[in-house]
């Protein structure tokens, strides 16, 4: 059995060979001899080369953005860069009493060495003696001894809100008073036990508004403006318990993988029994909220062990490939 | 926060409905308490008996025990009026007497007693009487150190009662549980090894003399702050208990005392009325307990209703209190309401907490969201926006940043850096943990040594920075220590790359405006020496004639006592001195 073909010439005949060419290349542009060249085809289902580049911390683009949210807002950042604060300023001129749970070695780290602060405003700290004891400005006070000793004691921050205090202290020398809005995004040191989700040091973000006449509704809608920038609608607000803050509200959303509300964040007035110790007029109501840097910034990267967003057991690929930080997306 | 575990069964029992978790769940919201379902293994209550274990405000005592929730409840739900609290002398006219002795002010100089008369237990209101005075402990009377509570079967000891505090040699008695007597010296010994009330024993344990209360027959019904005895131990028959609270802490003595009675005083056959003891001061004065003190206050209404945001009658601001649990009225034509703080808020101490009260029963989530017209221009800090701006532009010239914790060893900054820790002016922590918090840090690379050490398996060269603060001490600040803004960045790679380093520098300098010179009117590098460096490969940073930080390549001990193997060259500058 025989089988034949009929053959002829096609189209790209050719008696000689030819190479197919895989660049463009100067000689060829220059002498136009790339009109007698065929090009290899791409294959465009491939990657490119990244190119070489540095790249920015996670968690720290994610602070710029809170930065620029609370620059937005007309929020003047605060100078939180002092660690080391005295329990006058971190507690007791927060009205936050010395015998408060808060205050014990095991959540506090104290300082060994300077073991204690050496300068006070000593006519504001008379006053905040006096409202712890006695009470005054309308309050009943706590009815404790209170102790020049334990207020002097250092340690290590344990909220931001001690940059607020004296911040707030300082606006209210200020005559007349006029009103202000602040932020700060820093530090804050936790002696307590450590698990995938708590370390001993963290990033707090703070806001504060001091004006005439705010109402609790101020409050809220403060708030409100600032978590819709982050993309998150439909807060709720439950009420709470923090020694410096009356009324006190614990702010929640929606959160749609877990299927319940979440808490986001913590907030309130602060109470009289700080801020009229601090010279501030009597109309003047302070209000504030915040939360952790750290959680949200897990919750959007997907994180679950938090030792993988700071410390240096940080993954460097995770820190490659991270993308822009847009938080309202 | 502490937290409650209640019997569902129990709870909807005294609130009169079966809730389903999310209606119990919103419930709580709305009143300001968190729930949720216990498990089983959390062991409190009997298997298969469901439990919720309820979250509480670390400032309402009187929220400390199921009695106490769901009568606060019942009011918010306004199926419940709030009772009324009173202590009356006993029907006989004689008032049980505890006499406190000059000797206890060496120790725990003050006490407070009273009687809940005609009481009556059943197995869940007796745990739940135990479960409180633990709470309380571990609360407000912080672990027993400002107060402690006993309570005693009235009628197994003999009045008037007798505070005093004794060496603890010439205390003797059969403690609870136990099957005979023991001196106090005795039972520190035996308790050193239970685990339960070990904690305690450090509060009188070196004192000259113990606390110690007895009857008239010298029957001791207790040693505070560590145990009762046994003779005097409260069962379910217990009919009359007669409480005793020593403290160090007066204030705190009496809002515990009136926090038990008026909780538990629902038990007893009289509800809610208290029988009255009387407490012989060392002066000879005699004072009253409980107190059960309640004090009006009286709130503006219009002034309430701006704070707030709302605006509403006096009638419905009163009724919104009463529900709170603090019986109100409106007055003047209902420009103001006068208001009834009663025993069981000791957390009232100001017109804030009231009208935060009518706030939460309005409902924060019923309020209207308003902006304030608080018009001002934002100001950035500068150190902070001079980092951002260097982050951005050492990120452009190729380094990856890192973040690391400011806390560390005293190896971190000493010994693996090939220094001395008394050179560093290191801040230094009373009470690290773990070896991992003994000091702030004064540099930024033991931070970023040991991020490399997780990252070994990464490609070459790893180039890496970091912007942050660090800590010395400091007398020129009321504090004694100052924070200082440090740049620190490596090349980790097969070569040292010191002119990696180098060029990372003159590329920052070019960014501040800061031209390089020899003659002290920019900046300029000089050789020198530094334990933590190579010898001959290091150089001091000079600004203006004052230096400002070093590079060069890092010694090879650094090296392989960060548990890395390759050359690395590294730059560290304090930013603040550029500003």
């Amino acid at each position: 059995k025989f089988t034949s073909y009929v053959i002829s010439k096609g189209s790209n005949f050719s008696s000689s060979v030819s190479k197919q060419e895989v660049e463009l290349t100067p000689e060829m542009i220059s002498k136009g001899t790339w009109k007698e060249k065929s090009f290899k085809e791409y294959n465009f289902n491939s990657l490119g080369v990244m190119p070489p580049c540095g790249h920015l911390h996670p968690l720290l683009k994610v602070r710029a953005e809170y930065r620029q949210i609370f620059l937005e807002m007309g929020f003047t950042e605060m100078p939180t860069n002092n660690f080391i604060e005295s329990s006058f300023w971190n507690f007791d001129s927060l009205f936050q009493p010395q015998q408060h749970p808060a205050r014990d070695a095991h959540d506090t780290f104290f300082i060994s060495d300077p073991a204690n602060a050496h300068e006070f405003p000593m006519e504001y700290l008379e006053k905040v003696r006096q409202v712890h004891s006695k009470g005054g400005y309308g309050s009943q006070g706590y009815g404790y001894d209170w102790s020049l000793d334990e207020a002097k004691k250092n340690l290590l921050r344990t909220h931001t809100t001690a940059v607020t205090a004296r911040m707030l202290y300082k606006a209210a020398q200020q005559k007349p008073f006029k009103p202000v809005k602040y932020f700060s995004i820093d530090r804050v040191f936790r002696n307590e036990n450590l698990d995938d989700t708590h370390l001993a040091e963290f990033h707090q973000i703070e806001g504060v508004v001091a004006d005439y006449g705010l109402t609790l509704g101020d409050l809220i809608g403060t708030i409100n403006a600032f978590f819709m920038k982050l993309g998150i609608k439909n807060i709720k607000f439950k009420p709470a318990y923090n020694p410096y803050t009356e009324p006190s509200m614990e702010v929640f959303s929606y959160h749609e993988g877990l299927k319940k509300l979440v808490e986001i964040g913590n907030s309130g007035i602060f109470r009289p029994e700080m801020l009229l110790p601090m010279g501030l007029p009597e109309g003047v109501t302070a209000i504030a909220w915040g939360l952790s840097l750290e959680r949200p910034t897990m919750i959007k990267y997907k994180v679950s062990n938090i030792r993988d967003l700071i410390g240096p057991k940080v993954d460097l690929q995770m820190v490659y490939d991270n993308p822009v930080c847009r938080l309202d997306k | 926060m502490p937290t409650v575990a209640v019997n569902t069964s129990e709870l909807f029992h005294i609130l009169g409905k079966k809730y389903t978790f999310e209606e119990f769940d919103n419930l709580c919201f709305d009143f300001g308490l968190e729930a949720e379902v216990a498990e089983e293994e959390d062991g409190q209550g009997e298997p298969g008996q469901e439990q919720f274990k309820i979250e509480v405000p670390a400032n309402r005592y009187d929220l400390l025990c199921i009695e106490g929730i769901g009568r606060a409840l019942l009011v918010f739900l306004e199926k419940l009026k709030a009772p009324r609290y009173k202590s009356v002398p006993p029907a006989s006219g004689k008032r049980q007497q505890l006499k406190i002795l000059p000797a206890t002010a060496q120790v725990r100089p003050f006490a407070v007693a009273a009687v809940l008369r005609n009481i009556k237990f059943t197995e869940e209101s007796y745990k739940s009487f135990i479960d409180l005075q633990d709470k309380l402990h571990q609360n407000i009377c912080r672990r027993r150190t400002l107060v402690a509570i006993g309570t005693h079967d009235l009628d197994t000891v003999q009045g008037p009662f007798v505070y005093d505090a004794k060496p603890p040699a010439d205390i003797k008695f059969k403690a609870l549980n136990q099957t005979r007597e023991y001196t106090a010296s005795e039972l520190m010994e035996l308790y050193s090894v239970d685990s339960h009330l070990k904690p305690y024993l450090p509060i009188i344990q070196d004192k000259p003399v113990y606390p110690v209360i007895y009857d008239a027959n010298g029957v001791v019904l207790s040693m505070p702050p560590i145990i009762n005895g046994e003779h005097s131990k409260i069962t379910l028959n217990t009919r009359n208990v007669f409480i005793e609270c020593t403290a160090t802490d007066l204030t705190k003595a009496r809002i515990v005392l009136d926090t038990v009675v008026t909780m538990f005083g629902q038990y007893c056959e009289q509800p809610f009325v208290i029988e009255q003891a009387e407490v012989i001061q060392p002066d000879g004065t005699t004072l009253v307990y409980p107190e059960l003190p309640y004090r009006f206050e009286t709130i503006d209404v219009s002034d309430v209703n701006k704070r707030i945001g709302i605006n509403i009658t006096g009638e419905a601001m009163a009724k919104l209190l009463s529900r709170m649990g603090m019986e109100s009225e409106a007055i003047n034509g209902g420009q103001n309401v006068k208001v009834e703080v009663p025993p069981t808020r000791a957390d009232v101490l100001h017109f804030c907490d009231i009208w935060e009260d009518v706030a939460i029963a309005y409902g924060f989530n019923n309020l209207d969201w308003t902006i304030p017209n608080t018009n001002t221009i934002a100001n950035q800090f500068p150190l902070n926006k001079l980092t951002d701006l260097m982050r951005a532009e050492i990120c452009a010239a190729g380094f990856t940043e890192v973040l690391t914790f400011a806390l560390c060893s005293r190896d971190d900054i000493a010994d693996r850096l090939r220094k001395d820790i008394s050179t560093t002016n290191a801040v230094h922590i009373a009470n690290p943990k773990t070896l991992s918090f003994q000091v702030a840090r004064t540099t930024l690379l033991p931070g970023i040594l040991k991020t490399l050490y997780h990252n070994k398996n990464m490609p070459l060269p790893l180039k890496l920075f970091e912007i942050s603060d660090v800590v010395f001490k400091d007398d020129k600040k009321d504090v004694g220590a100052r924070n200082e803004r440090h740049l620190v960045a490596v090349n980790y790679n097969k070569s040292s790359g010191f002119e990696v380093i180098h060029g990372l520098l003159d590329r920052i300098m070019q960014l501040l405006l800061v031209p390089p010179a020899q003659d002290g009117t920019g900046y300029c590098i000089q050789a020198t020496d530094d334990s933590t460096y190579f010898p001959g490969r290091c150089a001091d940073i000079l600004v203006r004639g004052e230096s400002v930080g070093k590079l060069g390549v890092l010694h090879p001990d650094v090296i392989t006592g960060f548990d890395l193997n390759l050359p690395c060259a590294a730059l560290e500058i304090n930013l603040e001195a550029l500003q």
